[in-house]
């Protein structure tokens, strides 16, 4: 944020980490290792190539048919006996799970790991209404003592290291040694979380994928706390945005496999959880009441536009950001938003405006390296173009979230300026010229230049254009 | 209010301009995964032992008895099980009198949550098969055979029938034509739990049992 | 793949040669060399000298008026059916890539597609179009490649260059850790993004330094710039140089 403003400030947000050592050592490491086995999941590049087509056939044909499939999402859904509600904003949606845990006198509850709740800041809504919202997730515990927010979509506390969360175990909760020992914390989460999961009284949980044709939501997780959460408490609350259903459960293995192997590299996960209902007739556990709350907030809109729609086609992998040479270096929490990295910088200003967060869309050097790895073949770099086309539009289309309020004054007309050097020959070889005879007079502390130089080499122009030179060497001309 | 949200969301969807479909998204990825079934035991062990699932290999005649002896060499206080399946009227006919107690879980969970919690060290299920293709075992609880007994004691145990193991998630999908047929939970296990929060290292045990093990029903 | 080569043409008699900005300014012999080196495969090589800009640097900047107007005036300036080869992946990638969506709904779609169907950059057509053969005719000497992320996924472009340097018998091609990570130019980003930029470049330019090797050569003449720039400032060993220019210099006539 800038004090100025109030207005997210990316480079100021990645100048704090960039001067962090040990941040940007552990995001290295962290990065450089999810990269390389990724990379040995998908060794087959043929068989990358047509999963990842399939992948993004079958997010193409969910996102066109959407209306169709919430509306028989919902039918099945309703049919099984899950109770499903329909929210346009974060804070409806905010009130629609209070308004179902009061009705049960719910006052302490268990999450398992759900990007849709930090869009909604649910925790501290929560807490703000006397209920405790405790998440499960070790990542998500970690971060919640700490009272940070996640750094990255599956890995939240990858910013910490060992020592940091030994110290944060150490101080904050009760009865438990000091270790650096990952087992020995790892068992502390357990002990302090299954007493948790014993006394809740609902669960909250995301949801993965949500198949319209059998009224099914499945949840993806490694650690059992997602099954926790939402098997022993007697409520189960799953939030969704509503681009996450699929049509036919057959959509749902290719999309799985996608999902596991690029986000950790993993060909399954511990578990895949199917929920289809609550405890049915004659069962003996599950929840009583299974609610689906179906959330919007800003997803409709992005869906208005053909070619910035394919955004809602993240299965939330995290593979773009592991690969982004920006992110790598900053780490998730410099990009003030809920969703970092290259994914965040095309959800984000869609969500909150290309001129609010015009700081992300610049900050980018469009290296396509996110794009490579996307496993539902979002074009990023090209969708990030577009959006920074609508930000600084002469004459902006309805639909993108304050196009057109990014152009100003000064960088319009000095685009003009350069098209008008550009389309004519002669002018564009005489600033050629200039710029190899008195190059080096420009002052140093020309904007551009003086950023350049911190740290390089002052660039020199040639001696003489090529242009001169083709000249000089007699090259025909057209 | 919330009946206005789903109306407008979905005027909003339906107004918006039309969306092309793309491609019709071709399986055939998901088809050329096969295995010869004389593989897919081999692999399915191989794949789940490498992220710390045990296995115990018996037949089925003699399985009772490999369990009743895991328990006892294990150490186990209780083993709770599914009654009213055939699973578990073999396991209660094998089970010894001295030993591990065998805990029927024939009662709603409400009734005795707090022993489930503390005093159950191992659950033992049955299971529908498994996939060869990425490893993991295919479980649909039911009445007989409660969810929890795969989630909350520390042990899982897992019976197997080492025939019925698919190609892939995709190949037991289709095959068993699960559309329609889903109970209200669905799950694949592929290991016992892990975390790999803390500095990407992989921690064993945390939320879910800290060991699966897997009772493999081989040819006599 | 250029269009040039899903074609199917043979050796084309002659080609025109779209020098870029950077190349113009600052590394016009590179631009000369990539020239020489076509002509000496027996190709006539036509330079217009009404060529300017590509366009990239407003088009990623959003500003698609201008971009288009200026790409606009380079479809007439190399109009017809000659291949048009281009010594730099990124604005090879911004033609043959971008000009067909950028002239999407206009009157000259059909044109602007035909014509990024004839952009090719210069190591792919002097490997994949000219198959040429090269006979080193200099000292051992070890480098190392930087793989410009416009060249490798814009362009295409990731084996042919290496094929090239292979050919050389007294190179030593010595690998970078993270040869295929973006070295932190990005055009405007480096000037934007000046804090992260020059992390970037950094750690490219200790990557370089780490090989051991004297040269690090690009297709790219930004990534030059912009790496030649840092290790210059940290008093490195390595200097970059411009791999047309390396190649031409390795292989003409003494």
């Amino acid at each position: 944020m800038t004090a100025e403003t109030g207005r997210p400030d990316f480079r100021r947000a990645a100048a704090r980490a960039l001067g962090d050592s040990s941040l940007r050592a552990n995001f290295r490491r962290a990065m450089d290792g999810l990269m390389a086995r990724r990379a040995a999941q998908f060794a087959d590049p043929v068989e990358w190539r047509d999963l990842r087509a399939l992948g993004a056939a079958i997010r193409a044909r969910s996102l066109a048919r959407l209306p169709e499939l919430l509306e028989r999402l919902e039918e099945r859904c309703v049919g099984n006996g899950i109770a499903v509600h329909w929210a346009e904003t974060a804070a409806e949606a905010n009130a629609l799970v209070l308004g179902i845990l009061r009705r049960h006198g719910a006052t302490r509850v268990v999450k398992g790991k759900s990007m849709v709740s930090e869009e909604m800041h649910l925790n501290d809504y929560l807490e703000a209404h006397g209920v405790e919202s405790l998440e499960s997730d070790l990542g998500e515990y970690i971060i919640q003592l700490d009272h940070e927010t996640p750094s990255h979509i599956i890995m939240p506390a990858i910013h910490k290291n060992r020592g940091q969360i030994a110290r944060l175990f150490g101080e904050k909760i009760r009865g438990a040694a000091y270790t650096e020992d990952v087992d020995a914390l790892t068992a502390i989460a357990r002990r302090v979380l299954r007493r948790k999961f014993f006394e809740a009284d609902a669960g909250i949980s995301g949801v993965n994928f949500a198949v319209a044709e059998t009224g099914t939501l499945c949840l993806v997780e490694n650690e059992g706390n997602g099954r926790m959460s939402t098997h022993v408490p007697p409520v189960h609350v799953a939030l969704m945005g509503i681009e996450k259903v699929v049509e036919r459960l057959e959509d749902v293995p290719p999309l799985y496999s996608l999902l596991t192997r690029s986000a950790t590299a993993q060909p399954i996960t511990t578990y895949f959880n199917l929920i289809s209902g609550p405890r049915g007739p004659g069962e003996k556990d599950g929840p009583r009441e299974v609610h689906l709350v179906i959330l919007d907030n800003g997803r409709s809109r992005m869906l208005e536009d053909r070619e910035l729609s394919s955004t809602l086609r993240c299965i939330r992998c995290g593979a773009c950001m592991n690969h982004c040479p920006v992110y790598t270096r900053v780490g998730g929490h410099a990009y003030e938003a809920v969703y970092p990295g290259p994914i965040g910088k095309l959800v984000t200003p869609q969500t909150e405006g290309v001129a609010r967060r015009h700081d992300l869309l610049e900050a980018s050097s469009l290296c396509g390296a996110c794009g490579e790895v996307c496993p539902v073949g979002i074009p990023i770099p090209e969708l990030l173009v577009r959006l920074r086309a609508e930000a600084v539009a002469g004459r902006p289309e309805p639909g993108v979230l304050e196009a057109g309020e990014g152009r100003h004054r000064l960088e319009s007309a000095a685009w003009r300026v350069w098209r008008h050097l550009c389309e004519r020959p002669g002018l564009y070889r005489a600033a050629g010229f200039a710029a190899t005879r008195f190059g080096r007079f420009l002052p140093r502390w020309l904007p551009g230049l003086a950023a350049w130089t911190r740290g390089r080499a002052t660039p020199r122009p040639a001696r003489r254009t090529l242009h001169e030179l083709a000249d000089a060497e007699g090259i025909p001309d057209a | 209010m919330p009946e206005n949200a789903r109306a407008r969301i979905l005027a909003r969807l339906r107004d918006a301009p039309a969306r092309p479909a793309g491609p019709e998204p071709d399986f055939a990825v998901m088809a050329r995964k096969v295995h010869p079934p004389a593989d897919r035991y081999p692999r399915l062990r191989r794949l789940m032992e490498a992220v710390r699932a045990e296995f115990v290999e018996t037949t089925e005649a003699a399985w009772p008895g490999a369990v009743a002896r895991f328990a006892a060499a294990e150490g186990l206080r209780s083993l709770a099980y599914g009654r009213g399946t055939a699973a578990g009227a073999r396991l209660e006919a094998a089970w010894p009198a001295s030993g591990p107690r065998l805990v029927p879980y024939d009662r709603p969970f409400e009734a005795w949550k707090r022993d489930l919690f503390e005093d159950v060290d191992a659950g033992f299920t049955t299971t529908r098969g498994g996939l060869a293709e990425t490893g993991g075992l295919i479980l649909w609880p039911s009445p007989e055979e409660p969810r929890l007994l795969s989630l909350v004691p520390p042990i899982h145990l897992a019976l197997l029938d080492t025939t019925r193991i698919h190609d892939s998630l995709w190949h037991a999908v289709r095959a068993e034509a699960w559309a329609g047929r889903l109970p209200p939970n669905a799950l694949l296990v592929s290991g016992p739990s892990k975390t790999a929060d803390i500095e990407q290292t992989l921690a064993y045990g945390v939320h879910g049992p800290k060991r699966l093990v897997v009772v493999a029903l081989v040819p006599a | 793949m250029t269009g040039v080569l899903a074609a199917g043409r043979s050796r084309p008699e002659a080609v025109y040669y779209y020098g870029t900005c950077l190349v113009d300014l600052f590394f016009p012999e590179a631009g000369l060399a990539g020239i020489r080196l076509l002509e000496r495969e027996g190709v006539r090589v036509i330079f217009p000298r009404s060529q300017t800009c590509c366009g990239q640097p407003a088009f990623n900047s959003g500003y698609r008026d201008e971009a288009r107007a200026v790409a606009a005036a380079q479809l007439r300036v190399f109009s017809g059916t000659l291949p048009v080869v281009v010594p730099s992946g990124s604005c090879a990638g911004m033609m043959l890539r971008h000009y067909p969506e950028l002239f999407a709904g206009t009157p000259v779609e059909a044109e602007a597609r035909a014509f990024a169907d004839r952009v090719v950059e210069l190591t792919e057509f002097l490997t994949d179009v000219l198959g040429v053969k090269l006979s080193d005719r200099g000292e051992k000497v070890r480098v190392a490649w930087h793989a410009s992320c416009h060249a490798l996924r814009e362009a295409g472009v990731d084996a042919q260059p290496k094929r090239l340097l292979a050919q050389l018998s007294n190179v030593e091609l010595l690998p970078l850790s993270r040869e295929r990570e973006c070295c932190g130019f990005g055009g405007t980003f480096a000037v934007r993004h000046p804090g992260i930029s020059s992390a970037m470049v950094d750690d490219k330019a200790a990557d370089a330094e780490g090989t051991g090797a004297s040269l690090l050569l690009s297709g790219d003449a930004g990534c030059l710039l912009n790496v030649g720039g840092r290790l210059a400032a940290r008093g490195a060993a390595v200097e970059t140089r411009h791999v047309a220019e390396f190649l031409w210099e390795r292989t003409r006539d003494r």
